[in-house]
């Protein structure tokens, strides 16, 4: 009972400290304002994508508020890995890229879909079909031209 | 318990609430689910630390309110490993530390599937007192929980545990079957067990704005698990099994509720268990554990 004790107290410990740790200012997400490179090589699990998948349409395309909403489900399950403005972080891609917006909306829901596991992105089959969506929209949309001056613009 | 342990369990409290409080929030998007898995795993790196609770009733003993704290970590988008610590009251008795536990799930398939299976191996290490009810195997019933906590502690019980959790997601709902094999290391036989669940999420779309009554924040579910007997007579004579609603909100803050009343559906069930659970993620741990460890940056 001893050895559980104290290896228990480690974990405490252990635990504690790396809380304490992820306050600093240094920890998280890579600065907003300058994208990362990255292997185009990670890029091309975009190319995967069955052509069936690939070819499907968002149907939430013509939704005003799907790009809204969609950053908003970004910030909560995205930002962590791709950084707060989707320039990439130090898990996740920069979502800007041109490989990314050059891609289908369907090729993009089929990875948030499947995942690229072995690379260390989870599947988010988990999030309803909907919002995987939704996502799409936002992530698309960054790619889009400004909007002008005034207008609502999507921010995560 | 010892005052050293119990100085130990109120140190894994206390970093529980801070950490609650301190770091980034990240939603979660948590099942129903207390007994069932589905195929979802940890988001590598994040930590979710969780404490469940059980209230049950028992004929012709004493109620008792067991609990486990839970700390899943997400290892790899496809390995998650988990470590709890059990424990529980028994009314009129005594509070006990009843041991630990240590599970692994492995995801099979790197896509996603119709049908998505997840390898599942756990190590118990646990006194005969423990009654959290985490899952139901072999021939466990109503009665088995009369014994005083002084005579069951005596009991001392290492035990692998191996389930296959077959899970798939359509239309928004999850359907998850689990079925269970586990094996007591002295020479018992190997008993057997399933769980079964479904939920969806209140709305499949998200709306607009940061909302925490918001539909999409709520799951709704139900499960019902029990045992099949074991190697010696598999089936269903001589076993328990429970049906139990549940509710999971997943709010703003990072935080996940869960609430379950569970009804036993035989005389060898409690004839009612209510649960309930706690928990939060802890997003981007591991980074932080390297960064302890001077690793990569």
């Amino acid at each position: 009972m001893k050895a559980v004790a104290a290896a228990l107290a480690t974990c405490t410990l252990f635990l504690a400290v790396s809380v304490v740790l992820a306050q600093s200012p240094s920890s998280g997400k890579a600065p907003a304002a300058a994208a990362q490179e990255y292997d185009p090589a990670i890029y091309a699990e975009l190319q995967k994508a069955p052509e069936k998948a690939r070819l499907r349409a968002n149907p939430l395309r013509n939704d005003p508020h799907a790009a809204a909403a969609g950053a908003i489900l970004f910030e909560q399950h995205c930002a962590e890995c791709h950084g707060d403005a989707a320039r990439g972080g130090k898990k996740g891609p920069n979502l800007r890229a041109a490989e990314v917006q050059a891609a289908t909306p369907g090729a993009i829901f089929w990875i948030l879909t499947n995942g690229v596991v072995r690379k260390g992105m989870p599947v988010w089959s988990k999030l309803p079909e909907p919002q995987r969506w939704q996502l799409v929209r936002y992530i698309k949309s960054l790619g889009e031209p400004a909007p002008a001056e005034g207008s609502p613009a999507p921010k995560p | 318990m010892t005052s050293f342990l119990r100085l130990v369990l109120l140190g894994f409290f206390l970093v529980f609430v801070f950490s609650a409080f301190c770091t980034p929030p990240a939603l979660a998007q948590e099942n129903p689910y207390i007994v069932a898995y589905d195929h979802y795993l940890e988001e590598p790196g994040n930590l979710e630390i969780e404490y469940f609770s059980t209230l049950g009733t028992q004929r012709g003993g004493h109620n008792f309110h067991a609990f486990w704290a839970e700390f899943e970590y997400g290892a790899t988008a496809w390995w998650t490993t988990e470590f709890y610590l059990d424990g529980q009251t028994t009314f009129n008795d005594s509070t006990v530390f009843t041991g630990f536990r240590w599970e692994n799930r492995v995801r099979l398939l790197q896509r996603e599937h119709f049908i998505n299976p997840v390898f599942y191996v756990e190590y118990e290490n646990k006194s005969g007192a423990d009654k959290v009810l985490k899952e139901v195997e072999g021939h466990d019933v109503e009665s088995d929980f009369l014994v005083s906590n002084a005579q069951a502690r005596k009991d001392h019980i290492h035990e692998i545990e191996l389930k296959l959790i077959l899970s798939s997601t359509f239309k928004g709902w999850n359907f998850t079957e689990n079925t269970l094999a586990a094996k007591n290391l002295s020479n018992s036989p190997w008993e057997f067990g399933y769980a079964l669940g479904a939920s969806r999420p209140l709305a499949l779309k998200a709306a607009a704005k940061r909302c925490t009554l918001c539909p999409q924040n709520f799951v709704a579910g139900v499960e019902m698990y029990g045992g099949l007997g074991d190697w010696h007579s598999f089936g269903l004579h001589g076993t328990s099994h429970y049906l139990a609603p549940a509710l999971a909100w997943n709010l703003r803050s990072g935080w996940t509720l869960r609430i379950s009343p569970g009804f036993g559906l035989n005389d060898n069930s409690h004839p009612f268990l209510m649960r309930w659970g706690v928990s939060r993620e802890i997003t981007g741990f591991g980074s932080m554990v390297s960064r302890l460890l001077g690793g990569r940056k």
